[in-house]
């Protein structure tokens, strides 16, 4: 079946949209791409992933769209999608869309986020929505308190897609540096997490995020074992294309149609 | 005079708000209550209710969640009442 | 864990200014929507109004494209001689193929362009998870939960999307249930056919009040679906899929007033892009092949006719016929062909009716032993009957197991047999006590 994308092989510079459910993600990916992704005013409307591209100072950054997600701690099938592709595809940059009228409950996931990864972009969305409210956000003051770039966007009047375009640009170019303010867990905690860290890069070889893999251990999220099934699922490319869990659109000549490659070639 | 008397969130009446204490549900829907911001210290407000009583949506951090009584059942909260 | 939501807090207290927080509206729409007085009633006048409109809208433009269609016929059968080609070959590729095509467009692609812009109105509004508010009380005491209507929704369009949308429900179990009544709610290629057949059938009783009864009739019928899957489910969730419904946590989002110009441009552009691409994929060939069985003659008869004979005991005992079950058969790889392919069987000769002819088509019906109870009958049969292969293979991938597409199969075929035996043995019963 070469219908399916097969794991390992997004063209790169890869960009991933995370976020929140209903926040916005998809209504983004279609102005970016110009695609036209279901979008809705409801929990889960999206729950498989699309690709697409977008050209910025002529490099084509691939860009996909995840099924939203309130935590890295899926615990449902569309939200496993997402939290698989963020955890192992490990994307170029990821931009977490946020609701500007609840930004609270969305920070979690940023936070959790950018326990993972540095090349994080924070997209405040629906500023429109909140500006009707009376909520006003401060992107200067939640950027330094988060230490990584903030974008105000109205995704449907196309507000702040430019800026967001560039930041891209620049995260992937490395012309801006993110430094997330990391939260200290404390003496014991931090000092457990870097005791693990070796022990888990030695048996995941690279495949899987250290960190968070030894925050979600402690913490008593997920078993070692949870955390190997995690990763034999994403090597068995072929068993995720039976579950139909991509959707393919055209992101041009780059997506090799073989099948067969996945993480386990890029391990050696 | 301020009374504060704990109960669980199903006893709270539409309209009134209350203070989470604990949660005593258990694995992913203790995460997923979490996730959504029923986190012990946030204020609750019961919101409306559908039109057979069950399930009842509530507001909590700018955001409304709807929940079976049930489930609302095992969340302590705090009601403050001035008598 | 719990520090992030700590830090979350007090990072969205320096970073946000609240003004005047108001969220008055929206509550009152809620109210309006959810309450014990106009919770339901709400609900139902939406469906009902929804399918008005769209019987009223659809009306014109499908005389029209009929006739658009036609004129071009006549043109491609002129062509089609001019060029040479022999008579059978013609009559194979312009009543087979074209005409189904073209029947396929007219009676579809109306009602589908002004029905999803309103649809998609709904969901951009938020109305949605209000729908599943509403009804959780009841998918509860069927073991499931409200999550289920949200997923029944999405099968207005599509049940394969509909299938595939059950995967916002965390409850394996309860994912289950709503994958195998996915098909309960009409899809969209069987949504315009029993409009059609409501309206020439149910609101023929009462010409003057016809579209308003036909609305009526649609919206029952939904809802009547509704009451299937939730009897269903019990059903299923107390022998297969035993267990206690789980918790059911469902976020009501504030309403967003949708950009109503880029709704109506994107999914009338949708849909029709849709119709025509499955006419073209679908429509045609099937229209071709139930030609060539038409014409195909095996001792004195054509194989359709044949293989309806075969079927035809087992229909009449439904309250439908051989051609009916034929048909339906027919359909499966889309359900938009089951009327037409019925046509092409009845008209032994292979001619389809062309469909501008829709006034005629209750004549044509009534004449080879339509009744009001055979349409009810065709009605009840396209919303229970086996989910299309598209829905099935879905069904296959998203539960991992093509057993389970058996037995949706099964399970939902035997159901659309049960009730049209029931309804048709009521009728009789009532007919033979008028009698008396
Ligand atoms: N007013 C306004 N509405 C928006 C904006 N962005 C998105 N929307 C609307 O918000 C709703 C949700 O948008 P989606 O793009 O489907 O959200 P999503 O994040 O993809 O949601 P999931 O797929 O469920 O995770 C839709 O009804 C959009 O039309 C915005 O900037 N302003
Ligand atoms: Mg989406």
């Amino acid at each position: 079946m070469d219908f399916f994308i097969p794991y390992g092989n997004f063209p790169r510079p890869l960009v991933a949209l995370a976020g929140n459910p209903n926040t916005g993600k998809s209504t983004i990916f279609n102005a970016l791409t110009g695609l036209k992704q279901h979008t809705g005013n409801w929990t889960g409307k999206t729950v498989t992933l699309a690709q697409g591209s977008f050209f910025y100072n002529n490099i084509k950054f691939c860009i996909v769209d995840l099924p939203g997600t309130y935590s890295l701690l899926a615990n449902s099938p569309e939200e496993e999608v997402a939290r698989n592709f963020i955890l192992l595809q490990k994307p170029d940059v990821i931009v977490v869309i946020t609701d500007a009228t609840c930004l609270e409950r969305n920070l979690n996931l940023v936070l959790q986020v950018m326990e993972i990864t540095d090349r994080i972009i924070v997209c405040v969305n629906l500023i429109d929505e909140a500006k009707k409210k009376g909520i006003f956000v401060d992107e200067s003051i939640l950027s330094k308190e988060l230490g990584v770039p903030v974008i105000l966007t109205a995704a449907r009047t196309g507000l702040g897609l430019q800026e967001l375009k560039e930041m891209i640009f620049k995260v992937y170019s490395g012309k801006i540096k993110p430094s997330p303010q990391r939260i200290n867990y404390g003496k014991e905690v931090e000092k457990a997490i870097a005791e693990l860290i070796p022990f888990i890069e030695n048996k995941f070889s690279g495949t899987i995020n250290p960190r968070w893999a030894a925050l979600s251990i402690i913490s008593g999220d997920y078993s070692i074992k949870d955390l190997e099934e995690l990763v034999k699922k994403s090597e068995n490319n072929r068993e995720e294309s039976t579950h139909g869990l991509f959707k393919r659109y055209n992101c041009g000549e780059n997506i090799r149609k073989s099948p067969v490659h996945s993480t386990k070639g890029s391990k050696i | 005079m301020i009374d504060m008397r704990v109960t669980t969130l199903d006893k709270l009446p539409i309209g009134k708000t209350g203070k989470i204490v604990s949660i005593l549900h258990k694995g992913l829907t203790r995460r997923r209550l979490l996730d959504l911001g029923f986190v012990p210290g946030t204020l609750i407000t019961a919101y409306f209710s559908s039109f057979t009583g069950d399930p009842v949506a509530y507001r909590i951090r700018g955001t409304t969640i709807a929940l079976r009584r049930e489930d609302a059942s095992k969340i302590l909260i705090n009601i403050e009442e001035n008598l | 864990m719990e520090k992030i939501y700590e830090k979350a807090q007090c990072i969205a207290q320096k970073a946000v200014r609240y003004d005047k927080f108001q969220e008055d509206i929206d509550k009152k729409i809620d109210l309006l929507l959810t309450s014990k007085a106009t919770g339901i009633l709400s609900m139902l006048l939406l469906l009902s109004v929804i399918f008005w409109l769209t019987l009223v809208g659809a009306n014109y433009p499908s005389q029209l494209l009929a006739k658009i269609l036609f004129v071009i016929e006549g043109y491609l059968e002129r062509f089609l001689h001019q060029i040479g080609l022999p008579g059978v070959v013609n009559d194979f590729l312009v009543d087979g193929m074209y005409r189904t095509m073209a029947w396929v467009v007219s009676v579809m692609l109306p009602p589908l362009a002004i029905f999803f812009p309103l649809f998609t109105f709904l969901e951009e509004l938020g109305y949605l998870p209000r729908i599943a508010f509403n009804l959780d009380y009841f998918f509860k005491k069927a073991g499931t939960q409200g999550k289920q209507a949200l997923a029944m929704s999405m099968g207005f369009g599509c049940n394969a999307v509909g299938v595939t949308c059950c995967r916002i429900i965390n409850s394996p179990r309860e994912r289950m249930i709503a994958i195998l009544t996915n098909s309960f709610v009409p899809c969209n290629g069987r949504f315009p056919t029993l409009m059609l057949l409501a309206y020439l059938f149910i609101g023929g009783i009462m010409p003057n009040l016809g579209r308003m009864l036909a609305s009526l009739a649609v919206a029952g019928l939904v809802v009547f679906g509704i009451l299937i899957t939730l009897l269903v489910s019990k059903l299923l969730s107390s022998t297969f899929l035993k267990g206690l419904p789980s918790s059911f946590i469902l976020e009501l989002p504030p309403y967003r007033v949708p950009h109503i110009g880029h709704i109506i441009i994107r999914s009338i552009y949708e849909r029709t892009l849709l119709v025509l691409g499955r006419a073209i994929a679908v429509a045609a060939p099937a229209g071709g092949i139930i030609w060539l069985l038409a014409n195909i003659k095996f001792e004195n008869q054509n194989l359709l006719a044949n293989a309806a004979a075969l079927l035809d005991p087992l229909g009449r005992l439904a309250g439908l016929d051989g051609y009916i079950l034929l048909a339906f058969i027919a359909g499966s790889p889309a359900n938009e062909i089951v009327l037409p392919i019925l046509l092409m069987g009845y008209l032994a000769q292979g001619t389809m009716v062309s469909p501008d002819e829709l006034t005629g088509l209750k004549e044509l019906l009534e004449s080879y032993g339509w009744t009001t109870l055979t349409a009810i009958n065709t009605m009840l049969f396209s919303l229970l009957h086996f989910p299309c292969a598209t829905t099935l293979w879905t069904i296959k991938s998203e539960t991992g197991g093509a057993r389970w597409a058996v037995f949706a199969a099964v399970l939902t075929t035997s159901l659309a047999f049960l009730v049209c035996f029931l309804t048709s043995s009521l009728y009789r019963l009532f007919s033979w006590i008028i009698k008396l």
